[in-house]
C-alpha cells in the first residue's frame, strides 16, 4: 500500500484544495507541501526497496472490460520507475516549497497549488503505470495540467493563447499515440507492458500495408507502425521538432510550473515513454532512426534559437527543447540508460536554472527581458551563484552532474554505428552552443553595468527563504546527481546496453576531451563577447543578419504553421458552414419545403369553386379515359 | 389553469421527476448483469386484435438510457425555474409528458407501443420550441416536427410490413428473432434509416439540429440534445440490428463513412461559429457520428462504446446546453463575442463549464474518453483508415473547445455585463454538479456501468448471426460473418410466438 500512497498523497491534496480552496486561501501550502515531502519520503523508501532487488507489480482495479479488452489500473515498479518516482517527487517537493514565496499574494493561490498537486498525482501514475493505457491516460492528464497552469494568469491573452496552443499541438501529437496504442491492443491483444513485450518478439516479421485502402502496396512492419506512432505522442509532450512549438509559449505559464512541468518531469514523459518501451523499440531499426534523427536536429535546433532570444525564460526553455533532444536521441541510438541518466542530472539543473530566473523575475517585478538586466550578482548572491552552478552543469563543465551524463551520452552514441557518429559531432557542436548560450545568460543578466529599471533598481533583494532554499539544494543535486552510479543502476533495465563496451576505450576518452573541450571553449566565448567586447554582439547580428533574424524568430515555424495550417483551418470552417451546410444542404431542405409549399399552391388553383371548372375537369377526364380505353 | 399557480407546477414538476428517478434509480441494483433477457417485464394487453399490447422491459442496453433520461429531467425542471416565466403550467406539463414518452421509447418491447411513443413526443417537443422558443421559433418548431415527421412515416410503414413478414406479431423480441429475406431487409433498412437517422442526426440529415437548438429554451434544448438524439441510436441498435442483420452488414460501409462525415464534418462546423447553443449543437452531430460509427462496426467494443457514448453525450452535452442557459439568463445572448471574461466574476460557473467543455473533447479521466476509445477500438478493427480519419475528430474537438473556453472562461469581462455576473446560486450549483459528478464516475471507473450492458450487446451480435446462443457465450470481438446474399427464400418465416 505504500506503493499506492505515493500518488494518492498529492491526490488527497488536489480534492481538498480543490474544493476548499475557497477558504482555504494562503494557506493552501499546509495542505500541499506536506502531501508532496511525505510522497517524496516514500519515494525515497521505494528507491532502496528496489536498489535492494525488489520488483513488483500489482493491480489496483478493473478499469474497463468489454468482450476480450480488459484494463486495469495497475502499478509496476522497477528501477527505471524507482529513478523517476525520485525525480518527480524531489523537483516537486522543492518546487512546492518554492511556490510559497513565489506565487505570495496571488489570487489564484490554493487553485495554482491544487494544480500542482493534480500535476503530481498524474506524473507519478504516469511513470508508475504498468499498461499502455494507463500510460496514455496520465499522459493526457498531466497535459491537461500543463494546460491549467500555463494559464493561470487568464486575465492575460498571451497566457491563454499559449495555454490552448500547448494543447492542441499535445493532441496532434496524441493522435498518432492513440492510434499507435490501438495498433498495439490489434496486433497482442494486450496493453500491458509485460505481455505486450513478449508478444512483440513473436510478431517481429509481421507487415502491414499501410497503402492497402487506396488500392496500392507500402508493406511496413507492424512493429515500426507501432514505434513511429507512439514516438509521435513523445514529439508532442517532449517538444521535439516540429511540434516543439508550444513549449517556448508555456513560458507564460508562472515560472514553479515552467521548472516542475516544462523542464524537469513532463516534458520528459516522451523519453521515458521511449526508454519504457524499450523492448518495443529495439525491434525497430527504421524507427529508431527515425526516433535518433529527430532528437538530432531537435538537439541542434533548439539550441540554435536558444543563442538569441532575450527573455530569460525563453533562452532556458529552448534549451530544454535542445537538451530533450540529446535524451531523445541517446534513445534513439540505443543508449536508454545514457538518455536517462541525463533527463535525470537536467531534471535537477534545468528546474534549478528555472527558479533562479524566477527569483530574478520576481526581485525584478516581473521583468524577464535580460536587456534589461545586469549588474545582479551582488544583489542576489545566492541566485547568482546557484545559477552559476546550475548554467556550469548545463554546459558539461567538469565535475558536475552534466559533465559526466552529456559525456556519458555522447560517448554512448559514438559507439552506435556510423549515424552515432554523425549526431555525436553535432552533439558536440550543440555542447558548444550550449555552453555559451548558457554563459551568456549568466553574464547579461548578472555581470555588467545594470540597465535594471531605475524605479525597481533599490529595493532588488534576495527573496525569502523559502524561496532560497530550494535553489541551494537543487544547486547541491546538480552536482550530486553525477556521482550516484546512475547509468549503471539502470543499465540492467536495458538488454542492449549500447556503447557499454566502448567505456574506456581511446575513442571515448576522445569523445569525452572534446566534450569538455566544447564547453569550456563555449564559456570562453560568452565571456569574450559578452564580458570583454560588449560592443560585438551587436556587430555580429548585423554582420549576419538573414542569420540571427532566422534564429531570433525561431525559424519562422509558428509564421509557417499559422499561414499553412492554422488561418486556413478557421477560414474554411467559416467558408464550409456558410456555403454548404447553409446554402447547399439546408438550401435543399427548405428548397423541398418550398417545392412542396409551391405544388400546394399551383394544385390550389384547381379548387376555384365554380362548379364550370369542375365539370370540365370531369369532362376532360372522361375524354382522356375514354380515348385509352378505345385507341390503346 | 388557475387551479394550479404557477409555484405550484413548478413543484409539482420537480416533485414529480425526482419521484420517477427514486422510482428508476433502484433498477440499477435490482438489474441482473448475469443475463440478456429483458427484466422487469410488465406485459397487458392493449388490443387484441391486431394483437398489440402494452409491454415494457428493460436490458443492458436501456437501462442505462433510462436512468439516464429519468436523471436528466430534474435537471431541467430547475433549469427551467425562473427561465420560463409564461405559460409555466403548460411547459412543466410539456415536460413531464417529454418525460413518459421518451422513457416509454426506451422500454417499450411493442412495436406498435413504440411507434406511438415514438410519435406523441414530437408534440410536446414541437410546443416548447414553438411556444417557449426564441425569435425565430415557429421556423424551427416547423422544420423540427416536418423533419421527424416525414422519417417517421416510412418507420410506419416498415413496422407494417414487418407485421405481415414476421409472423403477425408486433412483439420486438419476437420480430428480432426472424429472418427476412435480403432485398426486403434493405428496404426496411432504409425505412428504418429515414427515421433513425433524421433523429440521430447522421450527416446530411443534420440541419434541422442547430435551428432547433437555438430557438428552444434551456431546457428544451438539454432534452432534444441529452435524450431526443439517443431515439435515433436506439433504433438502429433494438431494430435495424437484430433484425436487419443481412442488411445492416451491407449498408455498414455507407454508415460508418456517414458517420465519419458527421464527426469530421461537424466538428469543423462547430469551429465556424460565434453562437455557443450553435457551437454544440454541431458538436453533438460530431459527437452521433462516434455513436453510429460505434454501432454499425458491429463488435463489442464499438456498440458498447456507442451506448456509453450515448450516455455520456447525454451527460456532457446537457451540461454544456445548462451551462449556456445560466449564461444567456444572465446577459441575455448566446453570442460568445457578449460572454467573455467569466473566470473571475463567475469561478465557480467557469470551473465547471471547463470541466464539460473537458468532457466533451474526450480527456481521458472523463466519461468521452471511455466511450469514444471503445468506439475506436471497435472501428480499428474494421478498418484502420477509418479509425485514423475519425480520430482527426478528437483533435478538432479540442480545438473548437478550447478556443471558446479560451474566449468564454479567460479574458477580461466586458464592463457592462459585469454587474449582471453572479455567480451559480445554490439551484443552479444543483443542476450542474450532479453532472460533474458522473462525469468523473464514468471516466475513472467505468466498469460497473459497462458490466450491465455486457450480456445485451453479446446477444444483440449473437443475434445477428442468427444463432440461439447461451448468454454465456462469448464471440469473439471484431468477428464479420461473411453476407448473406441468397434473397429467394420463402417470404412466411416462422416469427416468435408467446
Amino acid at each position: 500500500m505504500t506503493y499506492a500512497l505515493i500518488p494518492l498523497l498529492p491526490f488527497a491534496a488536489f480534492l481538498i484544495l480543490g474544493i476548499f480552496g475557497h477558504w482555504i486561501k494562503d494557506k493552501a501550502h499546509l495542505v500541499a507541501v506536506p502531501a508532496v515531502v511525505v510522497s517524496w519520503l516514500l519515494a525515497l523508501m521505494v528507491f532502496f526497496d528496489v536498489a535492494g532487488g525488489h520488483q513488483t507489480s500489482f493491480p489496483l482495479y478493473t478499469w474497463l472490460t468489454s468482450g476480450l479488452l480488459d484494463i486495469h489500473i495497475g502499478f509496476s515498479i522497477d528501477r527505471l520507475t524507482a529513478v523517476m518516482l525520485l525525480l518527480v517527487t524531489t523537483v516537486s517537493s522543492l518546487v512546492h516549497i518554492y511556490t510559497i514565496g513565489y506565487m505570495h499574494g496571488d489570487s489564484g493561490y490554493a487553485r495554482f497549488f491544487s494544480y500542482i498537486a493534480l500535476f503530481t498525482f498524474s506524473m507519478l501514475m504516469l511513470v508508475m503505470a504498468d499498461n499502455l493505457l494507463q500510460l496514455f491516460i496520465f499522459w493526457e492528464a498531466v497535459g491537461l495540467c500543463s494546460y491549467l497552469l500555463i494559464g493561470h494568469w487568464y486575465d492575460r491573452p498571451a497566457a491563454c493563447s499559449a495555454a490552448t496552443k500547448a494543447f492542441i499541438v499535445n493532441r496532434v501529437g496524441d493522435f498518432g499515440f492513440m492510434l499507435g496504442l490501438l495498433l498495439v491492443w490489434y496486433s497482442f491483444g494486450s496493453l500491458d507492458y509485460s505481455e505486450m513485450f513478449v508478444l512483440a518478439h513473436e510478431s517481429a516479421g509481421e507487415v502491414i500495408n499501410v497503402l492497402g485502402p487506396f488500392g496500392g502496396t507500402w508493406d511496413i512492419s507492424v512493429l515500426t507502425l507501432i514505434c513511429v506512432l507512439l514516438f509521435t505522442g513523445a514529439v508532442g509532450k517532449s517538444a521535439q521538432v516540429p511540434l516543439h512549438v508550444w513549449l517556448p509559449d508555456a513560458m507564460e505559464g508562472p515560472t514553479p510550473i515552467s521548472a516542475l512541468i516544462h523542464a524537469a518531469t513532463m516534458v520528459t514523459a516522451g523519453v521515458f515513454m521511449v526508454a519504457r518501451l524499450a523492448p518495443l523499440y529495439n525491434l525497430s531499426s527504421t524507427a529508431m532512426t527515425l526516433v535518433a534523427i529527430t532528437g538530432g536536429v531537435t538537439m541542434v535546433v533548439g539550441a540554435t534559437i536558444a543563442l538569441t532570444q532575450t527573455d530569460i525564460k525563453r533562452v532556458v526553455a529552448y534549451s530544454t527543447v535542445s537538451q530533450l533532444g540529446y535524451m531523445i536521441m541517446a534513445c534513439g541510438l540505443g543508449a536508454y540508460a545514457a538518455g536517462m541518466y541525463h533527463l535525470l542530472t537536467h531534471g535537477a539543473f534545468k528546474a534549478l536554472l528555472f527558479l533562479g530566473c524566477g527569483s530574478v523575475i520576481i526581485a525584478l517585478h516581473h521583468e524577464q527581458d535580460m536587456r534589461r538586466m545586469g549588474g545582479l550578482k551582488h544583489k542576489l548572491p545566492i541566485t547568482y551563484w546557484t545559477f552559476v552552478v546550475g548554467s556550469l552543469a548545463l554546459a558539461g563543465f567538469p565535475l558536475t552532474s552534466g559533465f559526466f551524463s552529456k559525456d556519458h551520452l555522447l560517448v554512448s552514441a559514438w559507439s552506435a554505428g556510423p549515424l552515432g557518429q554523425v549526431l555525436t559531432a553535432l552533439g558536440l557542436v550543440t555542447a558548444l552552443m550550449t555552453a555559451f548560450y548558457s554563459f551568456r545568460l549568466v553574464f547579461v543578466t548578472f555581470w555588467g553595468p545594470s540597465h535594471v529599471d531605475p524605479h525597481h533598481a533599490d529595493h532588488v533583494h534576495e527573496p525569502s527563504n523559502t524561496m532560497t532554499l530550494p535553489l541551494i539544494v537543487l544547486a547541491i543535486f546538480s552536482i550530486l546527481t553525477g556521482y550516484l552510479g546512475i547509468p549503471e543502476f539502470l543499465d540492467p533495465m536495458f538488454e542492449t546496453g549500447a556503447g557499454e563496451a566502448a567505456h574506456g576505450g581511446e575513442a571515448s576518452t576522445g569523445i569525452m576531451a572534446l566534450a569538455t573541450g566544447m564547453g569550456l571553449l563555449g564559456i570562453a566565448g560568452a565571456y569574450y563577447v559578452y564580458v570583454l567586447k560588449p560592443a560585438l554582439p551587436d556587430r555580429l547580428a548585423r554582420q549576419w543578419q538573414s542569420l540571427y533574424r532566422a534564429s531570433l524568430n525561431k525559424w519562422y515555424v509558428d509564421e509557417v504553421y499559422d499561414r499553412t495550417i492554422v488561418r486556413p483551418t478557421f477560414a474554411g470552417a467559416t467558408g464550409l458552414w456558410k456555403r454548404v451546410d447553409v446554402n447547399v444542404i439546408d438550401g435543399a431542405v427548405n428548397g423541398v419545403a418550398r417545392a412542396i409549399a409551391w405544388g400546394g399552391w399551383l394544385l390550389r388553383l384547381t379548387q376555384s369553386g365554380q362548379a364550370q371548372h369542375y365539370a370540365l375537369g370531369m369532362a376532360l377526364g372522361a375524354m382522356v379515359l375514354f380515348t385509352l380505353y378505345f385507341f390503346l | 389553469m388557475s387551479f394550479v399557480t404557477e409555484s405550484t407546477a413548478r413543484w409539482i414538476a420537480l416533485v414529480a421527476t425526482l419521484a420517477d428517478l427514486c422510482v428508476a434509480l433502484p433498477l440499477w441494483w435490482l438489474f441482473d448483469p448475469q443475463t440478456s433477457q429483458m427484466q422487469f417485464t410488465e406485459h397487458v394487453a392493449w388490443i387484441t386484435s391486431p394483437p398489440i399490447y402494452y409491454s415494457l422491459g428493460l436490458d443492458g442496453i436501456s437501462l442505462p438510457l433510462v436512468l439516464m433520461t429519468v436523471g436528466i429531467m430534474p435537471l431541467c425542471v430547475l433549469a427551467s425555474w425562473n427561465a420560463v416565466t409564461t405559460r409555466v403550467q403548460g411547459f412543466m406539463a410539456m415536460v413531464l409528458v417529454m418525460e413518459t414518452t421518451m422513457v416509454g421509447v426506451f422500454v417499450a418491447l411493442d412495436f406498435v407501443l413504440f411507434y406511438v411513443f415514438w410519435e406523441a413526443m414530437l408534440i410536446p417537443m414541437y410546443l416548447l420550441i414553438g411556444v417557449w422558443g426564441g425569435a425565430n421559433r415557429l421556423y424551427a418548431a416547423i422544420k423540427f416536427f416536418l423533419y421527424t415527421l416525414a422519417g417517421s412515416m416510412l418507420l410506419l410503414v416498415a413496422i407494417l410490413v414487418l407485421y405481415y413478414y414476421g409472423g403477425h406479431t408486433f412483439d420486438i423480441l419476437a420480430l428480432s428473432q426472424g429472418t427476412y429475406p435480403a432485398s426486403l431487409q434493405t428496404w426496411i433498412f432504409l425505412a428504418f434509416f429515414a427515421a433513425f437517422a433524421v433523429k440521430v442526426p447522421m450527416f446530411p440529415f443534420h440541419t434541422w439540429l442547430p435551428d432547433a437548438h437555438v430557438e428552444a429554451p434551456t431546457a428544451g434544448s438539454v432534452i432534444l440534445a441529452s435524450i431526443l438524439l439517443k431515439m435515433g441510436a436506439y433504433g438502429f441498435l433494438r431494430f435495424s440490428l437484430p433484425m436487419l442483420p443481412d442488411a445492416s452488414r451491407m449498408f455498414t460501409p455507407v454508415m460508418v463513412v456517414l458517420s465519419i462525415i458527421a464527426i469530421i464534418y461537424g466538428a469543423y462546423m462547430a469551429l465556424a461559429q460565434v453562437d455557443l447553443k450553435k457551437l454544440i449543437a454541431y458538436s453533438s452531430v460530431s459527437h452521433m457520428g462516434f455513436v453510429t460509427l460505434g454501432l454499425f462496426v458491429l463488435n463489442q467494443q464499438g456498440i458498447e462504446g456507442a451506448v456509453l457514448q450515448m450516455v455520456n453525450h447525454g451527460i456532457t452535452t446537457g451540461g454544456l446546453f445548462l451551462c449556456v442557459g445560466i449564461i444567456y439568463e444572465r446577459t441575455h445572448s448566446r453570442l460568445i463575442a457578449d460572454n467573455v471574461g467569466l473566470a473571475s466574476p463567475m469561478p465557480q460557473y467557469a470551473t465547471l463549464l471547463v470541466i464539460f467543455a473537458l468532457s466533451s473533447l474526450g480527456l481521458p479521466g472523463t466519461n468521452s474518453f471511455v466511450g469514444e476509445f471503445l468506439v475506436l477500438v471497435g472501428t480499428f478493427s474494421w478498418s484502420k483508415i477509418a479509425t485514423a480519419v475519425a480520430s482527426l475528430g478528437i483533435i478538432l474537438a479540442a480545438t473548437y473547445l478550447l478556443w471558446m473556453v479560451q474566449r468564454v472562461v479567460f479574458g477580461v469581462p466586458t464592463p457592462h455585463h459585469l454587474p449582471k455576473l453572479r455567480d451559480l446560486n445554490p439551484r443552479e450549483l444543483a443542476t450542474l454538479v450532479p453532472l460533474v459528478l458522473l462525469i468523473f464516475w464514468i471516466g475513472l471507473y467505468p466498469n460497473p456501468l459497462m458490466s450491465r450492458m455486457h450480456q445485451s450487446v453479446t446477444n444483440t451480435i449473437a443475434s445477428m448471426s442468427r444463432e440461439k446462443v447461451a448468454p454465456t457465450a462469448h464471440p469473439s470481438a471484431g468477428v464479420i460473418t461473411p453476407l448473406l446474399v441468397d434473397s429467394e427464400e420463402p417470404l412466411e418465416i416462422q416469427g416468435g410466438s408467446r
